[in-house]
């Protein structure tokens, strides 16, 4: 057997956007009318747009290939060509193996069947057999963690139940070939990484996982390889880390756009030393900020954020709040300022972003997400998004003396 | 199109499996629970008796015990059929979330809907056999055609299932024209009338496909006859056309389904 478990080669996809008959009625007149219009064919090329163009790869047994990409980039349509849910109009894929594709987990669910009768549909659609899925069903439903719930229709479910009820189906399939889209944004987060955990067993036991996410750190922290597309292209392939890095910078808003009146010209942050981006916990920043007008403008505010790894924001402030005011630009004027922050975060990673708005009416002219992380270090084990510098001042091992228990 | 019928098969289970849910759901969902089965036949037996009573009294003639277990035995593969062509018309529509979501034959559906309405047959069949047993048409050796019939029934259904399932997700105006039919097609087809009431022209009658094998289904249990043999093979003969034209239409626009639903 083949080392390769999937690959794809200068597919292209096209899609048709704008008017499609969807019924006789429209489409019988249309067809009539066309006979005497010559102008059909260029008005169908201006409808027609590339989803995918020119996509070549190929994920080896055992391998996680994760793939990033804007809301639009076609991460979806790479998958449901894999999934052979649509057809590619160029290029050639192969897929070997049994794929099972968790594109969205309650897709298969009934409402008014019970949790155990889903568990059988579900399974059956994910290609398991009737025998398979009996002999599977007590570590599902034990994996899913509502054993209580499981003979009551699902209808009856939260949202959160259902998806794990799904999520547990599709992941005792056994597949060689699992793509997941997205899916584990719901849940909780003890049962996200649970789900994690169980992806990894799939890889281990030799299958090939693709996975598409938009939470950029478990794409680094589960896949070997990364893909990042944009428009429908490919634009580069490498370990997570240097994808993703590259991915933040594409996913900064273009600098220098002529149509806005106001911009952030630049955006520096620096510890005692100069530029930098590795900072002990609870070490002075300064972030240098300069905002350029090319039109007047009036009454705007600097914001200053920082989210965390997960994009969760963590801090948050404004040169306004800090009782500045709002200020006004004439065209051509710069307007620099310099934060001061005491960067008493625990150890991690996490992004600043600057962004200006137009005071009270909280109109946002332009964002900026800085293209590197900070690195936050400390010499003490803090985790989570603070550092509240702990210390123990106290310890002893208490001796309960015989008789004197309550 | 040999490997898509063998994939077909791999996916045999499948097929059960959302039958077995069609099934569950639309009694589960009723409250009258299996009446629903019998409820169609029941109003389709109760207008043809009045039907009948009314060439009856037209006629001058008495009406024949033999006139209402023609009307009833006629009733049920109808009703199956209306039902088959009606519940795989909706059938990739109302699942488009697995039509756009996961990969596996999507004939499945239309397929399943044919089979749960079987499902239906076989419940109203049971009480069909009571009703004859009271009205005392007994046993005879033509009733060995009953399975030929049945299939030649859940082939045309099946085909004409897969062609409409196909055609209304490009068209959402198809599953009125296939509801109006269903509902005018009880007067082209012999349900309530016999063919033979026509002379002559009932021939005319018997080029709508099903009107041999409802025409066969009254002879062999009410009549105790022969069926009808070269019209019965025309029937078979466009049964197994339009099982396979259906298919190949059907396998034709698959790939186009999750983009065009």
């Amino acid at each position: 057997m083949s080392d390769i478990a999937l690959r794809m080669e200068q597919v292209y996809k096209k899609f048709r956007k704008g008017e499609v008959y969807n019924s006789l009625r429209d489409l019988l007149p249309a067809l009539t009318g066309s006979m005497f219009r010559q102008q059909e064919l260029s008005e169908r090329d201006q409808r027609e747009f590339w989803a995918l163009q020119d996509i070549s790869f190929e994920v080896k047994r055992g391998e996680a290939l994760g793939i990033i990409g804007r809301n639009g980039a076609g991460k979806s349509t790479v998958l449901k060509i894999l999934s052979r849910i649509i057809k590619p109009t160029k290029g050639r894929m192969v897929v070997n193996g049994r794929l099972s594709a968790l594109i969205e987990v309650a897709a298969g669910f009934h409402q008014d069947l019970t949790g155990r009768e889903n568990i059988f549909l579900y399974g059956t659609i994910l290609g398991m057999s009737k025998r398979e899925i009996a002999s599977k069903v007590d570590q599902i439903i034990a994996f899913s963690g509502i054993e209580e719930f499981i003979d009551t229709p699902v209808k009856r479910y939260s949202s959160g139940m259902y998806a794990r009820l799904g999520f547990s189906v599709a992941a005792h399939v056994d597949p060689e070939v699992l793509i997941v889209d997205e899916v584990l944004s719901v849940g909780d987060y003890a049962f996200q990484q649970k789900c994690i955990e169980r992806m990894k067993e799939v890889v281990r036991d030799g299958a090939a996982v693709l996975f598409v996410s938009h939470n950029l750190r478990t794409v680094a922290e589960f896949c070997d390889r990364c893909l990042l597309l944009e428009r429908g292209r490919l634009l580069m392939t490498g370990s997570p880390n240097d994808v993703i890095q590259s991915y933040m910078k594409s996913a900064r808003i273009k600098r220098h756009d002529e149509s806005k009146e106001v911009e952030i010209s630049r955006v520096r942050i620096r510890n005692r030393q100069g530029e930098s981006v590795r900072f002990e916990s609870g070490e002075t920043a300064w972030v240098d900020v300069e905002v350029t007008a090319r039109r007047p403008a009036t009454k705007m505010a600097v914001v200053l954020l920082v989210k965390d790894e997960s994009y969760y924001e963590v801090f948050n402030t404004s040169t306004e709040r800090l009782g500045l005011g709002s200020f006004n630009l004439e065209s051509g004027e710069t307007f620099a300022c310099t934060f001061e922050l005491d960067l008493n975060f625990a150890n991690g990673a996490f992004h600043p972003f600057v962004a200006l708005y137009r005071y009270h009416t909280e109109t946002l002219l332009d964002q900026l997400e800085l293209a590197a992380c900070i690195y936050v270090g400390s010499e003490t084990d803090v985790r989570g998004a603070v550092n509240c510098f702990p210390r123990v001042i106290r310890h002893e091992v208490l001796r309960v003396t015989s008789g004197a228990s309550v | 199109m040999k490997e898509e019928l063998r994939e077909l098969y791999r996916y045999r289970e499948l097929l059960y499996m959302i039958a077995y849910r069609d099934i569950k759901v639309r009694y589960k969902q009723s409250i009258m629970g299996f009446m629903w089965a019998i409820l169609m036949p029941i109003l389709i037996v109760m207008s043809g008796i009045v039907v009948r009573y009314a060439y009856a009294l037209a006629a001058h003639t008495p009406l024949q015990t033999a006139d209402i277990a023609s009307v009833a035995v006629k009733s049920l593969p109808w009703a199956f059929l209306v039902s088959s062509i009606r519940f795989a018309c909706l059938s990739l529509i109302n699942n488009k979330e697995l039509v756009t979501k996961i990969y596996f034959p999507k004939e499945i559906f239309p397929i399943a809907a044919v089979v749960a309405s079987l499902f239906d047959l076989l419940i109203a069949s049971c009480a069909l056999v009571i009703f004859l047993f009271v009205v005392q048409i007994g046993w005879n050796p033509y009733l060995i055609w009953i399975p030929v019939l049945i299939v030649t029934m859940v082939l045309l259904a099946a085909g004409i299932g897969m062609i409409v399932s196909a055609a209304s997700l490009f068209f959402r105006d198809v599953k009125f024209i296939v509801e109006v039919l269903l509902t005018f097609g009880i007067f082209f087809t012999p349900v309530f009338y016999e063919v033979g009431m026509f002379g002559e022209k009932g021939k005319w009658l018997l080029l709508n496909p099903v009107s041999p094998i409802l025409d066969a289904f009254s002879a062999v249990v009410a009549r105790h006859q022969s069926p009808n043999l070269p019209w019965l093979a025309y029937s078979a003969g466009f049964a197994v056309v339009s099982v396979l034209g259906g298919y190949i239409f059907f396998k034709h626009l698959e790939p186009a389904f999750a983009e065009s639903i």
